[in-house]
């Protein structure tokens, strides 16, 4: 089965700055993958060749096995999204400017304004300007223009930035539901926790890089996992903890007791602590380790982030 | 979704529509209205009227002479104005609004987009041109008759034959008038900023009239392209002098085929980028 995007030795320079580096990425159908870097790591401008608005100075990209350089608007077949924020005529109505872009798709797009409006809640405010929009309003018109081309692979560009809490509950929300309803999502974020809420698979990129292309529990698996801990006994606890075999860098604190060790070893120390007739309250593998990474990943030198990756790809 | 092919007729259609729902294409419909009414209203003020140019002494006897002094006049500055203002504007638009990767990233190919977006541009140039016309035309008949028309040779013109000549002189100022929008499409597509492409298009159409009249320049004058608006005066002659049609037609082309490829290639290849 042809891949949903297979991008090869994407290049792309800005005089100086190579905004995007030998980008490698391989997007199967059905997942939803998670784009990841920090600002100016050159994700937008991956989108933009993906979705063959700006030439790649070497590479090139495929959607659905069709490069979009090459065949034009047919390689967008099935394929929707934006980058950056969504744009529309201001002089027109939500509707007219989603009407036209149906006009654009061809085919039976036009009969889905309607559900497509309704799918991002704006059908009551459907017949005022976009000029007056607020900024969540256009990026959820954004969505719904991308629902008109019934897409397969849908390429959203930050999405969620900009928005309120509520704002961006909601748009996870959706593309948890599209992706529930089998679409394939590539989804650029600087939010680890928004990749981790909704990604199956990540390519963490910076400075036009990728460090780690994979699975994302995979990832999550590689890091020495960091524990946090509360038991009826801290004090005794930590005693067993710091006995335990596999458990290392145990600090007792206020808050409770942090060690790291491996899923294994954690298993056996919870057995110990039961012996010894201590409850436990809470144990919490440290979400931050996932954050922590990244910014191992895309704060390093150059040299790092480039030759030798902290994680392989 | 498979494979549709939009046609690009439904793409100029859209253009169209985009076009009637912004301002600056009533601005330039507005001033085509409005110039040969405030010209019929200062004619009828006052006995004095344009003189020394061509059926300027014929103002007050038929009203078939009003449209074609109002295309005399508006040669100068008018309708290169009115016809930038709009296809100066047509491309960049897209760039200022950042709205390029909104039509790019569907089902239409770019060059479908840059037809029709020329499609509209000249429609809107005619409109305006044929609105000038029509209303300088209609007035004129109202408050001095459709009186035959003496003709630059000075023979008589029947009313009919009169109306069809305004016709062809139309059409013939439909000729230079296309060459205008093509270059304000150009500006506009390698600019990507309206107000420079419309600036500058009125400035390069400004440019080409002082060297009009630069009388070391005499070589190339027959080929800039404000001399073509006078072509049409070749139909009011008796008989017919095609001779300066067929060069509007040819000079025309000369200026508004290698602007339009030009931009066809850029706005092919260019990166869209920002927005
Ligand atoms: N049109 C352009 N001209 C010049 N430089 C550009 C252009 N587009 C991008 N760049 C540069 O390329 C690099 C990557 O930019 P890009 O917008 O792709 O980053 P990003 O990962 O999307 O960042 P952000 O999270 O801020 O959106 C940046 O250094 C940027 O300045
Ligand atoms: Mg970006």
């Amino acid at each position: 089965m042809t891949a949903a995007i297979e991008a090869r030795g994407l290049v792309k320079r800005y005089g100086e700055i190579t905004a995007v580096d030998h980008v490698d990425l391989t997007v199967r159908s059905g997942d939803v993958y998670g784009y990841l870097g920090p600002n100016g790591a050159g994700k937008t401008t991956s989108l933009r060749m993906l979705l063959g608005l700006i030439r790649p100075d070497e590479g090139s990209a495929r959607l659905f096995g069709h490069d979009p350089l090459v065949e034009g608007a047919r390689a967008l077949d099935g394929v929707a999204g934006f980058v950056e924020a969504p744009r529309f005529y201001p002089y027109m109505s939500a509707r007219k400017n989603l009407e036209f872009v149906a006009a654009l798709d061809g085919g039976d797009a036009a009969e889905r304004i309607d559900e497509a409006l309704d799918t991002v809640d704006l059908t009551k405010r459907q017949h005022d300007k976009v000029r007056g929009y607020s900024h969540g309003m256009k990026q959820r018109l954004g969505i719904a223009g991308a629902l008109l081309r019934d897409p397969k692979l849908l390429l959203l560009d930050e999405p969620t930035t900009g928005l309120d809490p509520a704002g961006m509950r909601d748009m996870r929300a959706l593309v948890h539901r599209l992706a529930e309803d089998g679409l394939t999502v590539l989804l650029s974020s600087h939010l680890m926790s928004e990749v981790e809420d909704l990604c199956d698979r990540v390519a963490i990129v910076t400075r036009g890089r990728v460090v780690y292309e994979g699975a994302l529990d995979e990832l999550i698996a590689t890091t020495a996992g960091r524990y946090d801990l509360r038991t009826t006994n801290d004090a005794e606890a930590a005693m067993i903890a710091r006995r335990a075999h596999g458990i290392a860098g145990v600090t007792v604190s206020n808050a409770g007791i942090a060690f790291e060790g491996d899923e294994v070893a954690v298993a056996h120390l919870t057995l110990e602590l039961a012996q010894a007739g201590i409850g436990l309250r809470a144990l919490v593998p440290r979400t931050a380790t996932l954050e922590e990474l990244f910014f191992r990943m895309t704060e390093g030198t150059p040299e790092q982030n480039g030759s030798q990756p902290l994680v392989p790809a | 979704m498979s494979a549709v092919a939009v046609s690009t007729r439904t793409v100029y259609a859209w253009e169209v529509r985009k076009l009637a729902a912004q301002k600056r294409t009533y601005i330039g419909l507005g001033c085509a209205l409005l110039v040969p009414l405030i010209f019929i209203a200062s004619l009828l003020a006052d006995d004095g009227g344009p003189e020394g140019i061509p059926f300027g002494d014929y103002v007050r006897e038929s009203g078939l002479a009003i449209p074609l002094v109002g295309l005399f006049f508006g040669a100068f500055w008018f309708f290169p104005l009115v016809t930038a203002l709009v296809a100066g504007d047509i491309v960049a638009t897209e760039d200022g609004n950042g709205t390029l990767k909104t039509i790019l990233t569907r089902s239409v190919d770019r060059w479908q987009i840059f037809l029709a977006k020329v499609l509209a541009a000249l429609t809107y140039a005619f409109g305006a041109l044929a609105l000038f016309v029509l209303v300088g035309l209609g007035l004129g008949g109202v408050f001095w008759g459709f009186d035959p028309l003496v003709s630059l040779s000075g023979t008589e013109i029947s009313m009919e034959r009169s109306l069809l000549l305004l016709g062809g002189a139309t059409l013939a100022y439909a000729l230079p008038t296309f060459a205008v929008a093509s270059i304000a499409v150009l500006l506009s597509t390698v600019t990507r900023n309206s107000a420079a492409a419309v600036v500058s298009t009125l400035m390069l159409s400004l440019i080409m009239q002082l060297l009009g009249i630069v009388s070391a320049l005499e070589a190339i004058q027959p080929y800039l392209l404000p001399r073509q608006f006078n072509a049409w005066q070749g139909l009011l002659r008796d008989p017919i002098d095609w001779a300066p049609i067929l060069r509007a037609a040819w000079v025309s082309a000369l200026y508004a085929v290698p602007a339009l490829l030009w931009a066809f290639i850029h706005f092919l290849r260019r990166d869209v980028a920002g927005g």
